[in-house]
């Protein structure tokens, strides 16, 4: 598939702004994102009080590396990390807190999926391990909260972000870029093992 | 006390050079995915954002991924030089070069969810030794981040599910199968390292090991050559792509191994690795200073 012309994505992080989305649009965001990973989708799914407002806002599933530069925090690297940890979380967040705008890697499931359709949220693919890329976009950093409590890479941190790239994987009609190339692999591996022979025969011994 | 100084210091660069700047073999293997993938496709312009990154990363001195993983050193020592000195030499260089930004707070313990501050913990970093004969200390370190390390895995053959026999076709279709199960989150374009055989733990070990041949050295066993070949052919029909958006760049490598096994046991152990693999090499003279960078 070509690459289009990327969306312009601008905070806040409205309905109508994210409703036209579809799997396959590249996207360049720009504004306020907030980091989270593990133990912030726990507690936020568990009911804990966010200390920031996700109403309209994305959140980003990454655990950067942040130097103190005197009074001021800077990010040394920020790529996504495996979002899928999050399943278990995420429906309930998106319902709950009104996060329209997911962006980490790998995709995730079934329910975030639907919670997407739901309520109107998409989710975006950064490139895992492109810390240093996607550490250049970023212009300002500031503490959200849990930084002492959760450690520095599992706090929540908001970063305000200027043309920050990420290419639109689940969007908010129920489609998911994520389950097709999955099928199509899976269609792959049969045809790469149907002809070959290997008998699974002799038991454990 | 002078002789460990330098030790430490020469530690501390190998962790600055492997988080900050990729080797070269993987490097050109990153390359050479990126132009054969058609231009202006979505695997093109993924290959195109990890190689800018790769670069980025060298001119900022700064991790290539915020992920800086598990530390693995291999060292391979003479006779006469102290373990216990290594490693308490590489603990103060982990613990600098995570003052220095150079490794994130990496290491939790798992107990009570508490990050270490400096990277060194029960079990962290992962020491392998090996004795040597020459008078050199070869050191070795892999970082290898979490998101890989979750999609490596285990088969125990036969595997009924999988019509996985004790056969090098059996184990094909296991490590097409992790293929398939990891999809992009390994961080695609990976490389697998294999292990044949082995107990369950050994299996992993010898596996991670493979990691640590360069992608253009191949098998001495001719068999093992010829499936690490296919394997690598045959990634590309899956059509998982890089970051599992689609596209022929699955994988950049397969390195393959076998230990000798029990005759109850055939274990086929998949070590994935992301496309950030982070490998560095240093052999020093016993009092410390480089001989030879290696990679």
């Amino acid at each position: 598939m070509a690459v289009l012309t990327p969306v312009q994505l601008v905070y806040p992080f409205t309905k109508e702004q994210i409703a036209p989305l579809r799997v396959g649009m590249s996207l360049l965001i720009s504004g306020r994102i907030y980091t989270g990973r593990d133990r912030l989708h726990r507690y936020l799914a568990e009911g804990g009080k966010c200390p920031v407002e996700l109403r309209d806002g994305a959140l980003f599933h990454c655990g950067p590396v942040m130097r103190r530069d005197g009074q001021r925090w800077r990010v040394s690297a920020a790529g996504p990390t495996t979002s899928i940890r999050e399943e278990p979380y995420m429906p309930k967040i998106i319902a709950t807190l009104g996060v329209r705008l997911i962006i980490g890697k790998g995709g995730m499931g079934p329910g975030t999926l639907e919670a997407c359709r739901q309520y109107g949220c998409v989710y975006a693919q950064a490139v895992g391990g492109a810390a240093q890329v996607l550490a250049a976009r970023v212009r300002e950093v500031r503490e959200g909260g849990f930084v002492k409590e959760f450690g520095i890479a599992e706090g929540l941190w908001e970063l305000e972000v200027d043309t920050f790239p990420a290419l639109v994987t689940m969007d908010a009609t129920g489609h998911s870029l994520y389950e097709r190339v999955a099928r199509a692999s899976r269609r792959a591996y049969r045809d790469l093992t149907s002809a070959a022979e290997s008998v699974a025969a002799a038991g454990h011994g | 006390m002078k002789k460990w100084a330098l030790l430490e210091e020469n530690l501390l660069e190998l962790i600055r050079r492997t988080s900050t700047d990729l080797p070269a073999d993987v490097e050109s293997a990153l390359r050479r995915s990126c132009a054969r993938a058609k231009p202006g496709s979505r695997a093109r312009g993924i290959l195109e954002t990890i190689l800018s990154n790769v670069a980025a990363a060298r001119d900022n001195d700064a991790p290539i991924c915020q992920d800086t993983g598990t530390l693995l050193f291999y060292f391979t020592t003479p006779p006469g030089i102290d373990p216990l000195a290594l490693m308490a030499a590489t603990r103060k260089a982990v613990a600098q070069a995570t003052s220095e930004g150079y490794l994130r707070e990496n290491t939790i313990d798992a107990l009570n969810n508490v990050p270490s501050p400096t990277n060194v913990g029960n079990g962290a970093p992962v020491f392998n030794f090996e004795p040597g004969a020459r008078d050199t200390i070869r050191v070795r370190l892999m970082m290898k981040g979490g998101g890989s390390e979750n999609m490596s895995a285990q088969y125990s053959l036969p595997d009924d599910r999988l019509k996985a026999g004790r056969d090098l076709e059996g184990v094909r279709r296991c490590v097409l199968d992790a293929l398939v199960q990891a999809q992009g989150n390994g961080c695609a374009p990976g490389i697998l390292g294999v292990c044949i055989g082995g107990d369950r733990a050994t299996g992993y070990a010898h596996a991670k090991e493979q990691l640590l041949r360069r992608l253009d050295e191949r098998s001495d066993v001719i068999a093992l050559r010829r499936l690490e070949d296919r394997l690598l052919r045959e990634s590309e029909r899956l059509g998982i792509g890089p970051m599992g958006l689609g596209g022929a760049s699955t994988l950049l490598g397969v390195k393959v191994g076998a230990l000798s096994r029990l005759p109850a046991s055939y274990f086929v152990t998949i070590s994935y690795m992301c496309w950030a693999m982070r490998r560095r090499g240093v052999v020093l003279a016993p009092n410390g200073g480089v001989r030879k960078w290696l990679y």
